[in-house]
C-alpha cells in the first residue's frame, strides 16, 4: 500500500500530464482545421492531373516511343519506395500504420527477389525502418526545421526521383502516405507514380486522340515530372492533415485516460486516508479502554 | 446560346471556377486560342496571360502557367498561379512586374524562362484597371 504522500504525488503528476495532453489536443485541433482544408482543396488538382495523364496514356500515338516515365522501363526489377511519415511522434498509430503498410510491401518485393530502394521522408518513419531495412535506404529526407511544406519542397523530391529514374536506378516508384478520411480514420495508401500508366487499365479503342500544342513529347516531358511533384505534394497535404487528426484523437484519449486514472487514484487516496484515521481512532479508544 | 461547355479552373489551393460557358480565350504557349463548343480534344500549356471567359457573365483571370485539357466538352485548367483580374490592384501589378524584371536580368537564364518572364511583363503592363 503506497503511503499517502506517494499517492498525493502521483495524483499531481498525472494531473500535470493531463494538462499537457489536453494542450496538445487543442493545438492539434487548431492545426487540423487548416491542414484539413488544404488537403481537401488540394485534392481536385492532383486528381485532375492524374486523370489527364491517364487520358494521355490512352491516347498516345506511339506507345513504343512514349516517355519512360509514362509507360515504364518495361521491366519490373527494382522498386523505389518513398515512405512519407511525420517528423514528430505522439500521434497514435499514424506513423506505425504507414510503416506497416510499407513493410508488407517491402517483404513482398524481397520475397520475389527484386531490388528494393527506400527513400524516407520524415524522421519517424526512418526510426522505425532503419533497423530492419537500413541497408536499403538510399536517402533520408526530413523537413524538421520547416514549419510549412510548400510545393517547392515536393518539387525538389520529385526532381530527385526523376533524376534517379533517368539514371536507371529503378523501374517502379511507389509513394506511401496516409490519406485523410476524417479525424478518426486515416487510410494508409500506396500509390504508384512511376510509371504513371496504370497497368490494369483497359485500352479504350474509341477514345479520341488529343491535339497537342506544343508537340506531344514536349508536353509529356513537362507534364510527367510535374505530375510526380503534384502527387508528392498531395501526399504531404494528406499526411499533415492525417497527422494532426491522429494526434488529436490520440491526445483526446490520453486526456481521458489521465482523467480516469486521477479518479481512481483519488478514491484510493481517500480510502487510505480514511483507513489511517480509523486506525488512529481505534488506537485511541483501545488505549482509553485499557486505562 | 445553347452551345455551352463545362469549365473548371483548379489551383492546388482551391477550386476557383466551375461553370458552363460559351467560349474561352486562352494564352496558349504557342499563341492565343479560343475554344468553343465541340472543339476537338486538346492538351496544351499556358504562358503568362489573360484567360477570357464568355458565358452568363464575362470573367477574366491572370495566369502565369498552367495545363489545359479539353475533351468531351469539358475544359479543365490546372494552374498554380491564377488570379481574378478584379482582385488585382495597380500596386500588386507593379510589384509583380518589378519581380519578373529582376529575374529577367539574371545572367544564367535559359531562353524558355526568358520568354516566360518577358511575356509576363508584357501582359502585366497591358492590364488596365
Amino acid at each position: 500500500m503506497p503511503s499517502l504522500d506517494d499517492l498525493r504525488k502521483r495524483i499531481a503528476s498525472v494531473k500535470s500530464t493531463q494538462k499537457i495532453t489536453k494542450a496538445m489536443k487543442m493545438v492539434a485541433a487548431a492545426k487540423l482545421r487548416k491542414a484539413q482544408e488544404m488537403a481537401e482543396k488540394g485534392r481536385p488538382y492532383s486528381e485532375k492531373m492524374n486523370i489527364i495523364i491517364q487520358n494521355l496514356s490512352k491516347a498516345i500515338s506511339d506507345p513504343s516511343n512514349a516517355p519512360r516515365l509514362l509507360v515504364g522501363t518495361g521491366e519490373d526489377k527494382s522498386h523505389l519506395c518513398i515512405v512519407m511519415t511525420a517528423d514528430r511522434g505522439l500521434c497514435g498509430g499514424f506513423n506505425t500504420n504507414i510503416v506497416k503498410q510499407a513493410k508488407n510491401y517491402f517483404n513482398k518485393i524481397l520475397k520475389d527477389s527484386k531490388t528494393l530502394k527506400i527513400i524516407t521522408v520524415g524522421t519517424k518513419g526512418l526510426d522505425q525502418l532503419k533497423r530492419d531495412y537500413g541497408k536499403y535506404i538510399i536517402k533520408k529526407i526530413n523537413f524538421k526545421d520547416k514549419k510549412k511544406l510548400s510545393f517547392e519542397d515536393a518539387e525538389s523530391i520529385g526532381n530527385e526521383i526523376v533524376k534517379l529514374f533517368k539514371n536507371k536506378e529503378f523501374d517502379k516508384c511507389i509513394i506511401f502516405f496516409n490519406k485523410f478520411k476524417n479525424v478518426m480514420t486515416q487510410v494508409p495508401q500506396a500509390q504508384q507514380v512511376i510509371p504513371a500508366k496504370k497497368e490494369d487499365q483497359k485500352e479504350k479503342e474509341e477514345y479520341s486522340s488529343y491535339e497537342f500544342e506544343p508537340e506531344e513529347d514536349e508536353i509529356l516531358e513537362d507534364l510527367l515530372p510535374k505530375n510526380i511533384s503534384t502527387q508528392i505534394y498531395k501526399g504531404f497535404l494528406e499526411n499533415s492533415a492525417s497527422e494532426q487528426g491522429s494526434r488529436m484523437t490520440a491526445m483526446d484519449n490520453a486526456t481521458r485516460n489521465a482523467g480516469d486514472l486521477v479518479e481512481k487514484l483519488t478514491i484510493n487516496y481517500n480510502r487510505s486516508r480514511q483507513a489511517a484515521i480509523t486506525k488512529e481512532l481505534i488506537e485511541i479508544i483501545s488505549g482509553a479502554e485499557s486505562l | 446560346m445553347d452551345e455551352v461547355f463545362d469549365i473548371q479552373i483548379i489551383s492546388p489551393e482551391k477550386n476557383l471556377l466551375s461553370d458552363k460557358i460559351n467560349s474561352v480565350t486562352l494564352p496558349g504557349f504557342e499563341g492565343e486560342m479560343t475554344l468553343l463548343f465541340n472543339h476537338i480534344p486538346i492538351i496544351t500549356f499556358l504562358r503568362p496571360g489573360i484567360i477570357k471567359i464568355q458565358g452568363k457573365k464575362d470573367l477574366k483571370y491572370f495566369v502565369e502557367e498552367g495545363t489545359v485539357e479539353f475533351s468531351n466538352n469539358n475544359l479543365t485548367i490546372l494552374s498554380s498561379t491564377v488570379l481574378e483580374l478584379t482582385s488585382l490592384t495597380k500596386e500588386k501589378i507593379s510589384k509583380m512586374i518589378e519581380e519578373s524584371q529582376s529575374k529577367l536580368s539574371q545572367e544564367n537564364l535559359d531562353d524558355k524562362l526568358r520568354y516566360i518572364f518577358s511575356t509576363k511583363i508584357d501582359c502585366l503592363s497591358k492590364i488596365n484597371l
